[in-house]
């Protein structure tokens, strides 16, 4: 029963996948225009000059070149096994660069900030939340909502420029932008690890403080539900100390629709950074996509588009692997 | 059954706060529970009977609150301890076994170890392994196979959680066990065996207990002490068999009335009209507007809960002293 549940979900993974790469297949072949003469036209905008004959010639010579002389079918089977094998072709803009590269080199930028901030907000605002449903919690703790409430309504981007408005234009305390200092050489030491940190501080903080409210309104509404459960009373009527039912029956059964929800954030963690990244200057994938959307670098896009559908589904598969040991109701 | 008297609580009164007036749940009840006893406590939906129970567990929750009263167990008042005492007397003196069974244990955790905790949070001393030994004997003597223990609540039927929750409410060895309508979740035959399974194990105990329900037939088995209650006052306390014999109160009358019987075919008769609404109690005895004997001091005076005879009591004026 439980293998079959886990095989289940494998194949659902895989078909995702193989469904959002067909996607990304179809919807720039519906456009109209090919990229080749898109880059022709590029060219010519330029200034560049282009003969008759010779163009028609530059032209099958491209098509030839990225394949697209074959018949539709092929190139879908091609670009499906590409694809799968994560080799998501060149970048015009930085051509011979690879997709990939440029990909796996933004990954840990955008994996070290906003992973890392979300799972913060995710920690501090789940618990906030708990604490702000408990009826035995202090006082204090319920004054918080009005000001989640606010926090959560003020888009990221704006508290982004509002932060480096203070604290790095009149203030000076932190750096402007980017993730490092520029002129130094990313290395593994201590000064390196500071300069980031330093940098990283602005951008995680917006993120962090726009995003708690979410993880705490909505862990107040689940926990106000299971404090009506029937398990809670029971709970109390046994005697257990306040610290295991707040914890162990109230904060953990509460906790379960959070965590699809974290995998949902996490997933889309790449995606939603677009405009921190550009805000900050930050060289993630948010910041790639952004500027290959600017630079018309099709192949770059469709990669980086591949790719975020690519983390929701890794991330939702991780979620629906760790589920049943969280609930085990769901393993059927 | 001896005359030890494990639980005597002296003119409880709960109310609930509402807008302007606040709504007398629970009115100036007193009655003593004896060792090894079962008491059943039977009434109308709102008469007070779960908030009864729960506030003698001091469970009761805002709006609902403690008026008055004292509820004397082991020679402490429940109501006047401290957090901290409450908690260690919950369980280890007092135990319940809760009205829907159904959704009384946390899906997320194993049976084994919500019965574990419990022991835990009382501190006996005990090993893990002499708890899980306990637990297993506990389950067993349930009717229940000791498999259940590594089980998740949703992999058992009603009936068998019904069963784990009997198993949970003697861990402790309580001296009151409180029954909130233990099988009202339940069919008819697993009913009958469960409450079977609940009455040996109190038995075995010696620990009094206190059913609560609507069910006559049930009561009829089980207890041997039966109370009514009738909007948050109790009308009439009775031996089981007198009760069904000759009910005192006339609303305990019309209750009999409305039961069917095997010896007799005859119309079954229901009680006229419906439960006041506690916002605006009738003056006087509760019951007079639905009574069919009533008389002008009933609308007037609010009647005692009064000795009729040696061990019976009821709260109405035209029931006559008897000698016993």
């Amino acid at each position: 029963m439980k293998q079959a549940y886990f095989i289940r979900r494998l194949i659902m993974f895989f078909v995702v996948v193989v469904l959002a790469a067909t996607l990304n297949f179809i919807i720039p072949r519906l456009a109209p225009g090919d990229p080749i003469g898109a880059v022709l036209e590029e060219l010519r905008a330029r200034g560049a000059s282009t003969g008759g004959d010779a163009e028609d010639e530059i032209v099958a010579a491209y098509r030839a070149r990225f394949g697209l002389d074959q018949p539709i079918y092929i190139q879908y089977f091609r670009f499906l096994f590409n694809t799968l094998r994560f080799d998501l072709g060149h970048s015009i803009s930085y051509y011979p660069q690879k997709v990939e590269a440029a990909l796996l080199r933004s990954l840990p930028w955008t994996v070290g900030l906003l992973a890392i901030s979300t799972v913060m907000s995710f920690a501090a605002g789940s618990f906030f939340g708990a604490m702000m449903a408990w009826p035995r919690a202090p006082g204090f703790m319920r004054r918080f909502v009005p000001m989640f409430m606010v926090l959560s309504a003020v888009p990221y981007y704006l508290l982004g420029l509002i932060l480096v408005y203070i604290f790095a234009f009149v203030m000076r305390l932190l750096p402007l932008g980017g993730a490092y200092s520029s002129g130094t050489v990313p290395e593994m030491d201590l000064d390196f690890l500071l300069d980031v940190v330093k940098h990283g501080v602005l951008p995680a903080l917006s993120i962090v403080l726009t995003s708690v409210g979410f993880w705490a309104l909505g862990m107040r509404g689940v926990m106000v539900t299971v404090l009506g459960e029937d398990y809670l009373t029971l709970a109390e009527a046994k005697g257990l100390p306040d610290r295991r039912i707040f914890f162990a029956y109230a904060m953990r059964n509460a906790l379960l629709p959070q965590v699809t929800s974290l995998a949902i954030a996490l997933g889309t963690v790449a995606s939603g950074s677009v405009l921190v990244e550009v805000v900050f200057n930050y060289p993630g994938i948010g910041w790639l996509l952004y500027n290959a959307l600017r630079s018309s670098d099709y192949y770059m896009v469709q990669g980086v588009t591949f790719f975020l559908v690519l983390t929701v589904a890794v991330s939702v598969l991780i979620v629906d692997m760790i589920y049943p040991l969280l609930d085990p109701r769901i393993e059927r | 059954m001896s005359q030890d008297i494990a639980l005597q609580v002296n003119n409880l009164r709960v109310s609930y706060k509402t807008g302007d007036q606040d709504v007398k749940a629970v009115d100036d009840v007193s009655f003593k529970l004896y060792a090894g006893e079962r008491l059943g406590i039977v009434g109308e939906s709102g008469s007070g009977k779960t908030t009864l129970a729960l506030a003698l567990m001091r469970l009761h929750k805002p709006p609902a609150y403690i008026m008055g009263g004292e509820a004397i167990l082991d020679g402490s008042d429940i109501l006047a301890l401290e957090r901290e005492e409450i908690r260690q007397t919950r369980w280890s003196k007092l135990s319940l076994i809760p009205q829907g069974s159904m959704n009384s244990l946390n899906p997320v955790i194993k049976i084994k170890y919500q019965m574990a905790d419990a022991i835990e949070a009382h501190e006996r001393g005990w090993s893990r392994s002499e708890s899980m030994k306990h637990i297993a004997h506990l389950l067993g003597r349930v009717g229940l196979p000791e498999s259940v223990a590594e089980m998740y609540p949703h992999e058992l039927s009603g009936g068998m959680k019904q069963r784990v929750c009997i198993a949970l409410a003697i861990i402790l060895e309580p001296s009151v066990i409180i029954a909130d309508e233990p099988t009202s979740a339940l069919d008819v035959v697993v009913q009958r065996v469960v409450m079977q399974t609940l009455n040996d194990v109190q038995a075995q105990l010696n620990a009094a207990m206190i059913i609560i329900g609507h069910d006559m037939g049930l009561m009829a088995q089980s207890a041997d002490r039966l109370a009514v209650m009738y909007a948050g006052k109790m009308v009439e306390v009775s031996p089981i068999s007198s009760f069904f014999k000759d009910p005192q109160h006339p609303y305990s009358k019309l209750l009999i009335s409305s039961l069917p019987s095997p010896e007799e075919k005859r119309e079954l008769a229901g009680i006229p009209g419906s439960q006041p609404s506690l916002l605006d109690l009738p003056s006087g005895c509760a019951f007079h507007p639905r009574c069919p004997v009533a008389v002008d001091h009933c609308k007037q005076v609010i009647p005692e809960l009064r000795d009729i005879s040696g061990d019976r009591r009821a709260a109405c004026h035209l029931v006559e002293e008897q000698a016993s």
